[in-house]
């Protein structure tokens, strides 16, 4: 076995390693992109990224890999995960397309796409692997920081540049501005008597719940749920659970075996 | 095992985040993909390091992630002032560009 | 003395300038300002004769510069002017016979409240015209070329409360249109040939010129003098042009327009004799036109429209005398202006019989006027007896030595011209005795007018007798004046050339000839009209006269031949447009649009639609990149 060959071959150890995780990294990309909620997706994202990241020291990216840990699962992933918070954690997306043939069509594309990338790395011809070994010998760190800071000096500081033009793009685009004075307790109470629209507090959510009640509304006298009684951003996420005419049924039925077994009369009816 | 298979790996990766692209509808979960494709990018070009033997394959993936870092950035914010006047994340909600 | 030439032109000008601007506070003077400023141009023009003729015969070029009209390196066109015996021939009959019509005019015209702007006009009209014969290249020409049509419009069209005599006026600017055009393109013509416009250039270096360039050129002029001389095939405007007040009639058809293409041939002659062709082309319109206009002549029993037959066929003579090449054209000019004396004066003397007949023009309602209008009957008289040629006449010099000349061309083609024109002489004496007869002779069959007023004939006013007599004076003498000891051929010669002609016939034999079919003409008319009682309807009459009633039908082979030709040019040219031009264009437009609402069907506003596109077109891309670098 040549020098050259034995540089283009890699120990059986990392072998495995790339068999097993290389699987679990394609399921994770897949499970990414059919999960259908958010949140799924957003952690199998982050799974995938991790292995990624042990890819990046396995060949020899010691300062990626890391920076890949900290810098992807750690901050932009959870950013992902606040915004998906935000949104709904629990708003699952409809997996039914709504395009016409859109999804006959991105499968025909990516196939392709694949196949076109596969084939053409495959023709590449990319033989020799000359390893880290010889740019790393003054240390991997150092060997970055000297071409980080002198052969792509300019461009690092424009990256600089380019992410305090993003923090402040989205402050901007985030930023609500408050036009006028918020009002104090003691006038948004003088205008909820002005206004006589719900002078109490308002009716406390679920009193027949089941569940931990937030997110159930609470019935009216004639048995309909109440939107009044559910937050203003669960009504708005469209997260309000339904009170399904059967559990008001039983309802009914408990209230009137109860009414005969206490010989109530009038609750009979 | 010869290493060009991280190249094939990453040139799956990146398909699925491409085709995830085109039939995702949620906004956030689009965005995902997009990641997963940059990242893709990123194992290739780390590999490629590693086949040449210098390091500035690797510094263009570090670019790349701090790209990828102020692009996160910039598209939630564009996310969640899109779902704060539509109340919606879905990317065909926002068709306004048509005739 | 030279620096007087300009003054000709700019005295009418001026006139023109004041009295169209000056509005109505002038309308009290206005008809003596233009009558003023006419005779001032025709005594300036005396002047010039007075200098020119104390000159040596080949020294009498005068030329003035005023300034460089277009210099452009390479077109080169200067507001100059040229005064040779030719133009200064011109120049005297314009202005003087102009100046004698605005008198008239003044009286003619007094209880018309428009006179002042008549009287514009009038100037206008010379103004033009003597720019067209001064000019001293054939753009400044062309000038006063356009500015005789424009003012034979305005003033064809005077009463142009008439619709008659507005559609008078735009026929015969329309029927001018055709001949401008031809004028314009002999310009360009002579532009590409010549490298220039000015007439010494020109003729100088016609005999150099190839023979098709000057037939070209040739034939474009002669359109072009179609045109304004009313020859065949553009003469229908002449008799429609009567529309017009008479001294208006009396102007076109003596002094100005007719004569402008005469003008334009003999000053061109140059180039006529370098091309035969062209000649024989003139002389056939000539002949033509004399024959064309003498027979519709005998056939009108309007008295303003048998003139005007008559002035077609008198210039018809010109015409055919100009095309006869050096032989003809002193004749030619002769004719134009003994012409120019007794046409006006027979013009002035119909509009004198028209004043005391409540303007009537239809001579069967004329008859024995010769009691009542005494002076008028003189002077028409004498103009009568010098168009039909009677010896010692001028109408006999001029006619008699083109009848020669026609002969004398030689050949089959000189028998038949020489004939053509003997004919033309006795249809003349014929339909103008006929005329005189049916005026002044037999007995009164006078209608009331329209309004009931019987007509009671009388003398006109003095204005208008006065330039009668003056003219008829000039219609007794100027022939004799002229031809006797060769004097107007000894003024003329260095200018435009003659050679003597030698008819196979002697000259004696032909003027014998003329004698005899005048008299023919006249006894024949004298016949019919003299001697036999003349109803006052015209009787239906042989098919000749009813063809010539209907001038010849010239006016039905237009509308069949060019209007209603143009009518379907222009509809299938429509039909073309709408189906082939429209097709195509609208073929286009609909397919686009077409393409357009298919494609638009991409743009459907999704996001991931596009994102499709691009990977599409990527994955596209890729391939061509691996199928490019397998190869």
């Amino acid at each position: 076995m040549s020098a050259t060959a034995a540089a283009s071959l890699t120990s059986t150890g990392e072998a495995v390693q790339f068999w097993v995780l290389g699987i679990t990294a394609v399921i994770g990309a897949l499970c990414t992109v059919l999960m259908k909620k958010a949140v799924h997706s957003a952690l199998c994202l982050a799974g995938t990224m991790i292995i990624l990241a042990v890819f990046y020291l396995a060949n020899g990216a010691y300062f990626l890999g890391v920076v890949q840990i900290i810098v992807y699962t750690g901050a932009i992933m959870m950013l992902f995960l606040f915004v998906v918070m935000l949104v709904g954690v629990t708003a699952a997306d409809s997996l039914t397309e709504t395009l016409k043939g859109q999804r006959w069509l991105a499968a025909l594309c990516g196939l392709g796409f694949g196949i076109l990338l596969i084939a053409g790395i495959g023709n590449a011809g990319l033989k020799t692997f000359n390893g880290l070994g010889r740019v790393n010998s003054g240390g991997h760190v150092e060997a970055l920081a000297a071409l980080i800071f002198t052969k792509y000096v300019f461009a690092f500081e424009i990256t600089g540049a380019l992410l305090i033009t993003a923090a402040v793009g989205a402050m901007v685009l985030t930023h609500k501005e408050r036009t006028e004075r918020a009002a104090t307790q003691r006038e948004l109470a003088e205008r909820r008597v002005r206004e006589g629209v719900q002078l109490p507090p308002l009716p406390a959510p679920g009193v027949y719940a089941r569940h931990n009640a937030v997110d159930v509304p609470g019935l009216l006298p004639d048995g309909t749920p109440s939107d009044l009684t559910v937050s203003k951003t669960l009504r708005a996420r469209g997260q309000v659970r339904d009170v399904s005419a059967e559990a008001i049924e039983d309802l009914k039925a408990l209230e009137q075996r109860s009414a005969e077994r206490l010989g109530r009369e009038e609750a009979a009816k | 095992m010869n290493p060009v298979n991280y190249l094939y790996l990453a040139a799956l990766l990146f398909t699925i985040g491409a085709s995830g692209v085109l039939i995702r509808r949620n906004a956030i979960v689009l965005f995902m993909c997009v990641e997963l494709m940059l990242n893709a990018c990123n194992l290739a070009l780390v590999a490629f390091s590693r086949m040449h033997g210098n390091l500035d394959g690797q510094i263009i993936a570090f670019f790349t992630m701090v790209v990828a870092a102020a692009e996160v950035v910039v598209g939630l914010a564009i996310i969640v002032s899109l779902f704060r006047t539509r109340h919606s994340a879905s990317v065909d909600d926002a068709s306004l560009m048509k005739l | 003395m030279e620096n007087l030439i300009a003054l000709l032109v700019a005295a009418p000008l001026l006139g023109a300038a004041v009295l169209l601007c000056g509005g109505r506070r002038l309308d009290k003077a206005g008809h003596w300002l233009g009558t003023l400023l006419a005779g001032a141009s025709f005594a300036v023009g005396l002047a010039l004769f007075a200098d020119m003729l104390g000159r040596d015969a080949d020294d009498r070029l005068m030329t003035q510069h005023l300034f460089s009209w277009i210099p452009v390196e390479g077109f080169q066109a200067d507001l100059a002017f040229h005064l040779d015996q030719l133009s200064m021939t011109f120049v005297l009959l314009i202005s003087g016979v102009g100046t004698l019509i605005h008198m008239y005019s003044i009286g003619y015209m007094e209880h018309d409240e428009r006179r002042r702007r008549f009287f514009g006009y009038l100037n206008l009209f010379l103004a033009a015209m003597l720019l067209l014969v001064l000019a001293d290249n054939y753009l400044l020409l062309y000038v006063g070329w356009e500015g005789v049509g424009l003012a034979s419009y305005l003033l064809i069209g005077f009463w142009q409360h008439k619709p008659s005599a507005a559609t008078a006026a735009k026929k015969a600017f329309l029927v001018n249109r055709v001949g401008d055009m031809g004028l314009s393109i002999a310009i360009m013509l002579m532009f590409t040939t010549f490298g220039t416009f000015a007439f010494g250039p020109v003729l100088g270096a016609a005999d150099e010129t190839s023979e098709g360039r000057l037939t070209a050129i040739g034939l474009m002029l002669l359109l072009a003098a179609c045109g304004k001389s009313a020859q065949v095939p553009l003469q229908s405007w002449l008799g429609d042009a009567m529309e017009g007040p008479t001294p208006v009639s009396a102007l076109i058809h003596a002094a100005t327009m007719v004569t402008a293409g005469v003008y334009l041939i003999v000053r061109s002659g140059a180039i006529f004799n370098g091309a035969p062709d062209a000649q024989l082309a003139t002389v056939v319109v000539g002949a033509v036109t004399l024959l064309f206009g003498a027979i519709v002549g005998c056939a009108k029993d309007d008295i303003k429209k048998a003139l005007a037959g008559s002035t077609m066929s008198q210039i018809g003579y010109m015409v055919l005398a100009a095309g006869l090449g050096p032989i003809g054209y002193v004749f030619a000019i002769m004719h134009l202006v003994t012409h120019g004396f007794f046409k006006a004066g027979l013009f002035l003397g119909a509009g004198s019989v028209m004043h005391g007949m409540n303007d009537e023009v239809d001579m069967r309602k004329y008859g024995a006027l010769r009691k009542h209008m005494p002076v008028t009957f003189v002077t028409f008289g004498l103009g009568y007896l010098a168009i039909i040629g009677f010896p010692g006449l001028s109408g006999f010099f001029s006619k008699d030595k083109i009848i020669e000349a026609a002969f004398a061309k030689g050949g089959t083609e000189g028998w038949i011209l020489g004939g053509a024109a003997l004919l033309g002489a006795g249809i003349t004496a014929f339909y103008m005795t006929r005329v005189m007869v049916l005026t002044f002779f037999g007995e009164k069959r006078w209608q009331p007018d329209a309004d009931g007023h019987a007509p009671h004939p009388h003398e006109s006013p003095r204005s208008m007798t006065v330039p009668m007599v003056l003219l008829a004076f000039g219609s007794v003498f100027a022939g004799g004046f002229f031809s006797i000891g060769d004097r107007f051929l000894g003024w003329l010669e260095p200018v435009t050339g003659y050679t003597h002609g030698h008819p196979p016939v002697s000259a004696l034999t032909v003027t014998l000839a003329t004698m005899v079919v005048l008299a023919t003409g006249v006894a024949i008319a004298w016949a019919m009209y003299g001697r036999r009682p003349v109803p006052v309807t015209a009787p239906r009459g042989s098919l000749l006269t009813r063809a010539a009633r209907r001038d010849l039908f010239q006016d039905d082979f237009n509308h069949v031949v060019l209007v209603r030709g143009g009518e379907h040019l222009t509809r299938s040219l429509v039909y073309v447009d709408h189906t082939l031009v429209d097709g195509v264009v609208n073929g286009t437009a609909a397919s686009v649009g077409g393409l357009s609402g298919r494609l638009r069907k991409l743009q459907n506003g999704y996001a991931r639609s596009y994102a499709v596109s691009m990977f599409g077109g990527t994955a596209i891309l890729i391939a061509a990149t691996l199928l490019m670098r397998a190869v």
